[in-house]
């Protein structure tokens, strides 16, 4: 066994515990700390796997979005402190078989794969060369490069005409674009001009 | 091997020259970094909260520490610790315990875990990744987590509010920091932090002065260090920006109920995160390891021998420069800090979204639009002269290549 199989090892159960341990909590604060013991967990996993770009974004989005998620959780579901969530047997049933459903897609997917065909492809992506310094060529593990050009079109790794990605990555960014905007257009302050006029 | 083991080539030298055991030569490797960057991590706090006890009282015209170590005080942060380490280690009975107490374990590993991307010196870190700022920017959030558990964990309403402030205070920030962090992300091409010292490292020409390259002097990232640095001190939680703990109205904010130990790491991670966001500064904009003059370029020369007498002194001074210039941000912190006073909750936030975040966007316009623009009227990308880009990424490319190959030939000769 050797450090990379024990890390990994070490992630793994650690996901797992902060998941199993989000289910069982019943304080908010508890349920966000677990979360994010799991999410950064998986950013681990990530960068075990030297997708290094993914595994900072995981970091970055999922870690500031627990932190939003947290002062919401605290300022509008608790009126004490330190409040207790409690679920109705009903929600823990079907959320156990929703659970026990998406557990055997994802072993059924896993099972089906045939690894010893993908062996070489495998082998190809994870042995990586990691230069000691300076500038680290994009084949050698650091996917940003890579991924920033397939973005905007570009795929030099795949060979000159290989589709990239940038329609999908204006779709989405214009739809983010959208998003944005009606959320500010739904939080601005309304201005009650009869109100005024009445109180004056 | 994967990236999260980077310590790649002090793991190869380890395993070529003293055990064949792959696995323990890894383990060797990471043990003297992570020794390395702790020592990196602790020292300059413990340097730093001496510095703001004397530059305070300097500044209110006493005298501060003078006992402690001789004539300055020079050992009161020590006295200051073995001091927190004997108190009682105290919960709120009302506190959630678990969270209280890891509380304070989350802030000094996150600042910790953000230290292993900087580059103390051409290549002297203990992780180089394409993502390094990126990554950096991520960890220092995890940071503001610790922060915003121990305001909610301590149960106490002062605790409460300095936890929100601190949250609403990073959730607007990180915006503008990490836009002025972009600027010249963009100039350079590159996130690899080491990559953007190497665009902003040259020789002399004729009469003019290498450091003239450094980013600060840009028409555009000059501005931008300004905005980035305003914004790191917020990020730090530090005064004129401490609402957090803005003692004077919330008691000590999310410290209130903390004590000993405990609180000390609070007080180590922000002085350590200080002297992190200073050297990130310093990287960015003033050039990182690059002195200014040409010394440490021409000292390391084109020599690919990495242990090399002339090389090692070149990274000795480069890492000796990086540290004066993180240190003088720092000092820069703590005279702000002294100087001026606390705003308002409302006032830092108009600070950051009606001035910082629409000065922070123009700024990143400004850089993409600025090479473009000179460019066209004067055929180059930059005012002065110098090196292209894809010329300084080819030769540091060739070095590390040839590195590469030393190694592997030197272990063959051992085998």
């Amino acid at each position: 066994m050797n450090v990379e199989q024990l890390l990994f090892a070490l992630f793994a159960l650690l996901t797992c515990a902060g998941a199993i341990s989000v289910v069982i909590c019943q304080n908010v604060v508890r349920m966000a700390f677990s979360l994010i013991v799991c999410l950064a967990s998986v950013s681990a996993l990530f960068f075990l796997l030297s997708a290094d770009f993914v595994g900072a974004t995981q970091l970055m989005v999922y870690v500031g979005g627990t932190v939003v998620l947290l002062i919401f959780g605290v300022m509008l579901t608790s009126s004490s402190t330190l409040l207790q969530i409690r679920t109705s047997p009903a929600e823990g049933f079907l959320a156990a078989g929703i659970g026990v459903l998406f557990l055997a897609v994802f072993s059924f997917t896993a099972w089906s794969v045939d690894w010893d065909a993908n062996s070489d492809r495998i082998a190809r992506v994870t042995a990586v060369d990691v230069p000691p310094q300076g500038y680290n060529e994009a084949s050698s593990g650091n996917t940003v490069r890579p991924l920033a050009m397939a973005f905007v079109g570009l795929r030099p790794d795949k060979g000159g005409n290989a589709a990239g990605y940038l329609l999908p990555f204006e779709i989405i960014s214009v739809h983010l674009l959208v998003v944005l905007i009606g959320a500010a257009y739904l939080a601005r302050t309304k201005r009650r001009v009869s109100a005024d006029t009445q109180n004056k | 091997m994967s990236l999260i083991l980077a310590a790649e080539s002090l793991a190869e030298i380890i395993r070529d020259t003293l055990t064949e055991c792959e696995s323990c030569s890894v383990a060797i490797a990471a043990i003297i970094h992570v020794a390395l960057v702790g020592a990196f991590f602790g020292l300059p706090a413990g340097i730093f909260i001496w510095a703001e006890r004397k530059v305070s009282a300097r500044i209110q015209d006493r005298l501060g520490p003078t006992r402690v170590g001789g004539r300055f005080g020079w050992l009161q942060s020590l006295a200051d610790g073995a001091k927190l380490v004997q108190k009682e280690d105290l919960a709120p009975a009302a506190a959630d315990k678990f969270l209280f107490r890891i509380a304070p374990y989350i802030v000094v590993i996150a600042s910790f875990a953000a230290f292993m991307f900087l580059p103390f010196t051409d290549g002297w870190s203990a992780v180089s990744l394409d993502v390094g700022l990126f990554l950096l920017f991520g960890m220092l959030s995890l940071e503001v987590l610790g922060v915003i558990l121990a305001g909610y964990a301590s149960a106490s309403k002062w605790a409460l509010f300095g936890g929100m402030r601190e949250a609403a205070q990073m959730v607007s920030y990180e915006i503008p920091m990490s836009i002025c962090a972009l600027v010249p992300i963009v100039m350079a091409g590159t996130l690899n932090l080491n990559e953007v010292i190497h665009y902003q490292s040259a020789d002399w020409i004729g009469v003019i002065p290498p450091f003239l390259h450094w980013n600060v002097f840009h028409p555009v990232a000059g501005p931008a260090f300004v905005v980035y640095f305003v914004c790191a001190t917020a990020s730090c939680k530090r005064a004129p920006f401490d609402l957090a703990e803005a003692e004077s109205e919330l008691v000590a904010g999310f410290l209130t109920e903390y004590s000993g130990m405990r609180w000390s790491f609070f007080f180590l991670a922000e002085y350590a995160s200080m002297f992190l966001v200073s050297a990130v500064a310093a990287i960015l904009f003033l050039g990182g390891w690059d002195d200014g003059f040409g010394i440490v370029r021409s000292l390391k020369g084109s020599s690919t021998d990495v242990l090399a007498p002339s090389v090692i002194l070149g990274n000795l001074i480069g890492a000796a420069v990086l540290m004066a210039k993180a240190s003088k941000l720092v000092l820069l912190q703590i005279w702000v800090r002294w100087t001026l006073p606390r705003l308002r909750i409302d006032q830092v936030m108009t600070t950051c979204l009606k001035y910082l975040l629409p000065m922070a966007c123009a700024l990143f316009l400004a850089a993409v639009v600025y090479p473009i623009a000179l460019l066209v009227w004067t055929g180059r990308p930059q005012l002065l002269p110098r090196l292209n880009n894809e010329q300084v990424k080819a030769e540091v490319l060739t070095s590390s290549e040839v590195e590469v190959k030393v190694a592997a030939a030197d272990g063959e000769v051992i085998q």
